[in-house]
This record gives structure tokens, sequence and C-alpha cells, in this order.
């Protein structure tokens, strides 16, 4: 009984800790409108700068979280909103998960060159000491936690129900052009908000990290920390603060009761792999449960000029056109080492994640539906590649594309009923799931497995440029394919769903079925992709199908252009070169790519102005009537090549 | 109701268009109006779809900048104030659709009112609730689930307790069952009786002339003609047919 009481007791504390999380993530969806990706990596930034401060050169620790929660954290977020956020408003469901998802790799590269993940970071309770509490010992720094985040439950609710400037806040997200009629500056607003939402984000860290005592706080694992408050967000629907408390404690308390009943019974090694993956498996049956979307027919609308489709003629001369110069590069680059490496079984990499960007402009591009889990179908396939028929046989790449084309189906058929975010979302708790549950599993990959190079039917894949020139056909194939379906009639659809759900729906289609055909063809061309990279270098690991690297790929193939063949081969070379010649700098990169194109909805491929390209906040356009592009729109200035309808 | 006659000659304008160009991008949907608004007065901006009314209300309203010409109010130019200053020195404009935030509650709405400065939110709601009844009952309400007409009596309750100068209404009438349309422009005669300056746009012509004592017509981004509520009558029939 007492061991009961002492569990029930650590999961509030646990609890506790993802309401300061949660709580943050809905201040900000409040004020905002945006889900932020972010949040994580704002409060891991802040809870290291606070070791920093106080482990390295001993400030107070009160001085410390003043110094960050009334200084660092107002500014980082003030910046961020001017020169990220303010142009976000109204554009397309997918573009604030971009950019937030770029924010957080930006801020995950930076910890990692000033923090090196090598070092150990400990820290001590800001209240030390303890007392006993029917028999159980408690420490006054987890009675802070639970009063902090009781208090920040009670203030924020009196903020936004009881107080004028609270109500505006929320009023900004409704309608900045009407606030701004009402006498109130929507631009201070939104500041406002990410303010907030960024000393939220930091109060999250700093506490969950003082809760890290033991281990330590490492960059990913503080990151991932406050996924398990998206959970409990989720659950108060992004907008309840008092439901997402109460939901944060119950997933505090499961997760205890699941550690300390559950855990003890099932084999050791599967142990520690479902305690990192709990968060993200509460994140998908949080977001399974929600209630399905209303289609709406009535609302801003928001299309994004598309690129001109080639004709079936161009597509192939296109192929053609490109796999000449394939075996002229083969030829040229047959020999050429940098600094170790083969440059051809580069050019065979860069073919096979050319192909997963393939995946991302049927399914982004074309179906507007954002998947961060595409990674984790490539581990997969590649995965398959290795074991099926001993390792590099074509059955192998079937097993590939089969079997994820059936799990793509299956994550897509709960998830297919919910809104572009959540959606999103289950991927990335997909994607996390697997690569934690699975992949860093010692015996799904270990050390890495072998597989060899492919082995077809009376041809040899031996050497480095016949194994460039089989992907180099195989990536043509796909972008042929890719380009065939556009232009269908499933093509059509797709773009149809894409603009209006609510007209597609009423025409007499199925939305379910679509959207499940094109989740499922783009999850087997992942799969395809990690067969096939899985023969370049004939062993691999999970490293190679890290969850952040998936983040970073999308983000890639967003900046060039998820809407192209080009954007997606594009993506892949960027992706291959830096990381195998600055992997410090991926993050940096890509996050630095998103914020270069944040007027650019198109990629880098879609602008045809330079001014576009400048999103300095003191570089501005001639003011001219219409800037705003809408009506309704203050300082709402429209993306490249975006227009919008007030509806 | 009564509204007061006042000849536009002799009392000093609350607001004039000079000149005024606006354009949506490449495409220019206002070319050179000029307009005179009395104060005091009832003024109906009449127009088929597309003539670009709204536009020019827009850009009264500092939510669009001229490409040429400037817009005064009282004796300053105000072009290039930003919609909160604007509405903060006594210009009060009601957007078509529902002035009003959704996702809101009637009171929380009201109290978004008092950022207009020198307002208290128990003053807001007595006014309010003292010209709407229906409102109070309602006070507790998401915004966006009241009833069409509820939702225009909350929009133009901002009109009624931050007493504005001039007051730019969108299209007032929209969507909205006869009776209710009656009760509202009522109230837009009270607020012109008490010395504020009325500019409304409207495409259903008996409605605004019944309470408007100057009109003009708009065509494709041009005044076409200026003149008494009764000749404006008799000439909207002749450009409604022919555009």
């Amino acid at each position: 009984m007492t061991s009961f009481l002492q569990y029930t007791i650590f999961g509030i504390i646990l609890g506790a800790g993802f309401a300061i999380a949660a709580t943050g993530l809905v201040v900000t969806y409040t004020t905002a409108g945006v889900f932020n990706f972010a949040h994580g990596a704002v409060g891991m930034i802040a809870a290291f700068s606070y070791w920093e401060l106080v482990a390295n050169h001993h400030v107070p620790a009160v001085l410390a979280l003043v110094i960050i929660l009334l200084v660092g954290a107002p500014i980082a977020g003030a910046l961020v909103e001017r020169v990220l956020m303010r142009r976000l408003h109204g554009a397309t469901a997918e573009r604030p998960i971009m950019v937030t998802l770029g924010l957080l790799v930006i801020l995950t590269g930076v910890a990692t060159i000033v923090w090196s993940p090598k070092s150990q970071y400990q820290l001590n309770p800001i209240v030390s000491g303890s007392f006993r509490l029917v028999s159980i010992n408690l420490q006054y720094q987890q009675v802070l936690t639970i009063g902090i985040a009781i208090a920040l439950v009670i203030g924020l609710r009196f903020l936004f129900s009881s107080t004028r400037t609270g109500v505006g806040l929320r009023a900004v997200v409704d309608d900045p052009a009407l606030l701004a009629m009402s006498g109130a500056s929507p631009d201070a607003m939104s500041q406002y908000g990410w303010i907030l939402g960024f000393v939220m984000a930091a109060l999250a860290g700093v506490m969950l990290a003082l809760t890290q005592e033991q281990t330590g706080i490492s960059i990913v694992a503080m990151t991932l920390l406050v996924v398990n408050g998206y959970a409990a967000a989720i659950v108060g629907r992004l907008k309840n603060i008092p439901v997402t408390f109460i939901a944060a404690i119950v997933i505090g308390l499961l997760e205890d009761y699941i550690i300390y009943y559950l855990l003890p019974h099932l084999s050791q090694g599967l142990n520690s792999d479902i305690t990192l993956a709990l968060p993200m498996a509460f994140l998908f049956i949080a977001l399974v449960m929600l209630p399905s979307v209303r289609l709406r027919a009535v609302g801003r609308l928001s299309t994004v000029r598309v690129p001109r489709m080639p004709s079936g003629k161009e597509s192939v001369l296109g192929g053609a056109a490109f796999f000449v110069l394939a075996v002229i590069a083969s030829v040229v680059l047959s020999s050429v080492v940098v600094r170790g490496t083969n440059l051809l079984n580069l050019g065979g990499e860069i073919m096979a994640f050319g192909i997963v960007g393939l995946s991302l402009v049927l399914l982004t591009g074309y179906s507007g539906q954002v998947s961060l889990c595409q990674f984790s179908f490539m581990g997969i396939g590649a995965f398959l590649m290795g074991k099926v028929a001993g390792g590099g046989s074509l059955f192998g790449l079937v097993a590939a594309a089969l079997v994820c084309a059936v799990l793509g189906a299956l994550v897509a058929l709960p998830t297919l009923r919910l809104r572009a975010l959540y959606f999103a979302l289950a991927t990335f708790a997909f994607a996390d799931a697997v690569d934690q549950g699975f992949f860093q599993d010692s015996r799904v990959f270990g050390g890495g497995i072998n597989v060899g190079r492919i082995i077809l039917p009376g041809l040899s894949f031996g050497g480095n440029r016949s194994e460039f020139l089989l992907l180099s056909v195989f990536f043509v194939l796909v972008a042929l394919l890719v380009l065939t379906i556009r232009r269908s009639l499933f093509g059509r659809r797709l773009v149809a769903m894409s603009d209006s759900p609510a007209a597609y729906a009423t025409l007499g289609l199925n939305l379910a079925v679509t959207k499940v055909a094109v989740f499922a063809i783009a999850a087997a061309l992942a799969g395809i992709a990690g067969g096939l990279y899985a023969t370049v270098n004939g062993t691999v690991g999970s490293a190679d199908f890290d969850f952040f690297s998936g983040i970073i790929f999308v983000l890639f193939v967003t900046v060039w252009s998820i809407r192209t063949v080009s954007g997606a081969f594009l993506a892949a070379v960027t992706y291959v070169m830096l990381t195998t010649f600055w992997s410090t700098g991926l993050g940096l990169v890509a996050g630095a790519g998103i914020i270069l194109i944040g007027r650019a909805a198109s990629g880098i491929l879609g602008i045809d102005r330079l001014s576009t390209l400048l999103p300095l906040p003191w570089v501005k356009r001639a003011p001219v009537a219409g800037d705003s592009g809408t009506l309704a729109g203050i300082g709402t200035a429209p993306m490249e090549g975006e227009t919008r309808v007030a509806g | 109701m009564t509204v007061p006659e006042m000849s536009p000659a002799t009392v000093p304008p609350a607001l004039a268009i000079r000149g005024v160009r606006a354009s949506y991008g490449r495409i220019e949907v206002l070319h050179g109006v000029d307009l005179t608004v009395p104060a005091g007065s009832v003024f109906a901006l009449l127009g088929p779809n597309g003539a670009g009314k709204s536009t020019l209300l827009s850009v009264i309203s500092g939510q669009m900048r001229p490409t040429a010409g400037e817009v005064v109010i009282g004796d300053k130019p105000v072009g290039k104030l930003s919609t909160q200053k604007l509405a903060r020195t006594g210009l009060c404009s009601i957007p078509e659709g529902r002035g009003i935030f959704p996702n809101l509650t009637v009171r929380e709405n009201l109290r978004i009112w008092t950022y207009r400065g020198g307002l208290s939110v128990k003053a807001v709601e007595e006014q309010t609730y003292g010209t709407f009844p229906r409102l109070a009952g309602r006070r507790g309400q998401l915004a966006g689930t009241l009833s069409g007409g509820e939702q225009q009596m909350l929009a133009i309750s901002r009109a009624l307790v931050t007493d504005p100068k001039v007051l730019l209404l969108d299209e007032l009438s929209m969507g909205l069952a006869p009776l209710i349309v009656a009760e509202l422009y009522e109230l837009v005669g009270t607020l012109a009786a008490q010395g504020k300056t009325v500019l409304l746009v409207e495409q259903f012509v008996t409605t605004a002339l019944l309470v408007a004592t100057g009109a003009a017509i708009m065509v494709h981004g041009k005044i076409r003609q200026q003149g008494t509520p009764s000749d404006m009558a008799t000439a909207a029939h002749g450009v409604y047919l022919s555009s």
C-alpha cells in the first residue's frame, strides 16, 4: 500500500512537470494559433543556459532563473515572433509546422555546438532538503514543481478569461484586423503571446531539467521530454488549460504505474525501449481519440501557385536526359574520393534519398498531408532488405514495399479524419516511437546489419558504378511514376482533396480511401528507397534513420520545393552532402533555409523575384495598397505565390 | 426616427477623400476617388458588386495604403496612421460580414471594445445590454454561435459605446431579416442624431436611402454621381441595370 501511495505521489510530481510544459503549448496555440514544435527545444536551451549560469559560472539559482525567465526567454520570444511568425498568419496549415520544426532543428543544432553531447550536465535542486509525508520522503523541489504547475493553471485561467490583455491575446488569433479596428495593436498582441509562450517553455525546461537529477540533462532527452506535454495539450484540445492540467497529471500517473507495475514483468531488453516510447504512445492515443474534424465549406482559403506540370513526353525526355547525365557522372566520378568517401557511393545515396523526397512530393506536395515519418518507413525497408532471403534480394525490396504500404495504411487509418496539424503530430509520434522502440533496440540493427549489394537475375551490381546507375534508374522510374500519378485522375483527386476537403466530399468522393491510398503509396516508396539505400554501402544502422534526421530531410525538401521532382532531388543532394561532410551543420542549414524562404511558399525553385528572399524586418516593400493581399489582412502579407480569399 | 437636415455646402466635412487610388498587387481597383462627407450626415455609398466600395472603406480605415491621393478626417490627413491609431482617434469601422470575434464570448467581445480607451467594461456592458436586451441573456455565449442578427447587434455595439466621430458601416443588412435591419438602421439614425458622421456602404439601395441624408454611386472604382438620396435612388436604377 505504501508503495502504491509512493508511486501515486511520484506520478503526480511527474505529471506536474508535464503540466507546465503542456500549458505552455496551449498558451502559444491560444495566443498565436501555432502549435510550436520547438517548444521542447526552447525548454532545452533554457535548461542548458540554467546549467551554464549555475554550474559553470556559479550564479545563484534564483538570479539565474530571473535572467532566463525575465530576460532571455522574452527577448527570444519577441525576436522569433518578429522575424519568423508574423508573416505566417493565414498561411496554409503546413507552413507553421515547417517553420517551428525549422526552429526546433536550429536550436538543437546550436545546442550541440555549444554544449558537447559527450560531457555530463548535472543540476542541483533550487530548494534542497526533504520532509516525510506518511512514510514517503518528499523533496521540497518536487513540491515546488507541483506548486508552480497549480499556480500556472490558476494564473493563466484568470489571465485569459478575466483580463483585457488575456482576452486580447485570444482575439488576435480570431481576427487581427478587427482587433486593430477596435484600437489594439495586433502585432504587439502577437508579440506578447510569443513572449509568454517562450517564458512558459523556458520554465518547463528548467523545472523538468531539475527532475533529471540522477541522469543529468541531454539535448535530445530534454527536447523530447516536453513531448510528454503534447499528449496532455491535445487532450485539452490545445485550448482548455484546466483539462490539459488534469490530463498531464493522469499521464504522469499512468507512466509511473506502467514503469513500476507493468515493466518488471516484461523482458529486460524491452523495458528501456518502452519507457522511451511511452510519451509518443500517449500522444498517438490522445490524437486517435480526438473527435473527427468538421469539414468546413466556408473560411479562409489558401492556395499556392502550383508549378507547371510537365507533359508525359517532357517527363520521359527529362528522365532520359537525367539518366544520360548520371552515366556521364558515373564515368567522371568513378575514382574520385573526397575525404575517404567515394563520390559514386554518395551518388547512390542521393538517388535513394531522392526517392524518399519523391514520396514527400506525392504526399505533402500534391495531397497536402504533412508526414514526418518517411524515414521510419525507409528504416523498415532497409531492415527488411537485410533480413529477407539472405539480404540484397529483389524479394527484400518487394517485402519492403508491401510491409511499408500496409504499415502506412495502418498509421493513416485512425488519423486521417484529423486536421493537418494533428495528422502531422501523429506521424511525429509514430516516427519517434519507431525510432526509440524499434530502431534503437539492439536486436534490430545492432551494430549495423549486413545487406550486401542488390542481386538481380543475370546481373551483377558489385561495382560502385553499376550500383549508382541502377539507383539512378530507380530514381527516374519513381519520378516518372509520381508525375504519372499527378497527371492521372487519382492525381487530380489528390489536388482537389488538398484544396478543399469539403468540396471533395460533397462531390461524392471518398476522402478516407484517397488519403489512405496516397499515404500507403508514399510509405511503400519510402520503403523501397530504404531497401535501395541499404545496398549502397552494404551495411546499414539505426543512426541512418534517426528521428531528427527525418525531420531535417522534410525541411530540405520544403526549402527546395516540395511540389517538384527537382526539389526532391536537390534536397537529397543537400542532405547527403551535409551528412557526409558537415553533419554538425545539418540542422542549422535546414533551419536557416526554412527561415530564409519564409516568404516563398513554393520553396527556392518557386521563387520568381529575389526580393521575396529577404525576410529581414527592416527590409520593407513599397507601401502599396493591397500589400496585405486580403481585405481582412492586417500584417498578413501573403506568401510568394500564394493568393488568399477571405471567406 | 429623425435625422437633422444639413446642407452639404455649409457644414465642414468630417471625412474627405481626395484622388484616392488603390490596387491589389498590379490590379488597380480605385482609380481616383473623390468624396466629401459632411459632418453629422448619414452618407450612403451605393454601387454594384465589385465597384470598389469595400476597398475604399479599407483605405479609409487604414487597412490598405492608397497608391495616390489622401484621406482627411476632420482637418487631419490620416494616410499614414495605422488602423489601431485611427480607431483610437475616433474612427469606428464595422467590416463586412460580422465585426465580432467568434471564439470569444459576448462579454469578452465587449471587453475588447474598451481598447478604444477611457471605457470601463461595466459601462460598456450596461450600455450594450440597455440597447440590445437580447444580448444580455447571451453574455456568456460564444459570439460565433449567436444568430446573424445578434452578431450584427454585437458588432454595432462597438459604434454605440466607443463614441466615434466617424462611423464606417459595410453591408450592415447583409443576410439579415428585414425586421432586424430596420432595428439596426434605426440605431444608425440615432447615432447620426447624436452628431456622428456615418458612411454606409450598401448594395441594396432602398434600405440605405431611407436613413441617408446624402449619397453617391460608385462604379468601376470611381464615383459616378453624388447628390440627394432621392436623386440617387433614380440614378441607381440605371447604374445597376447597365453594369
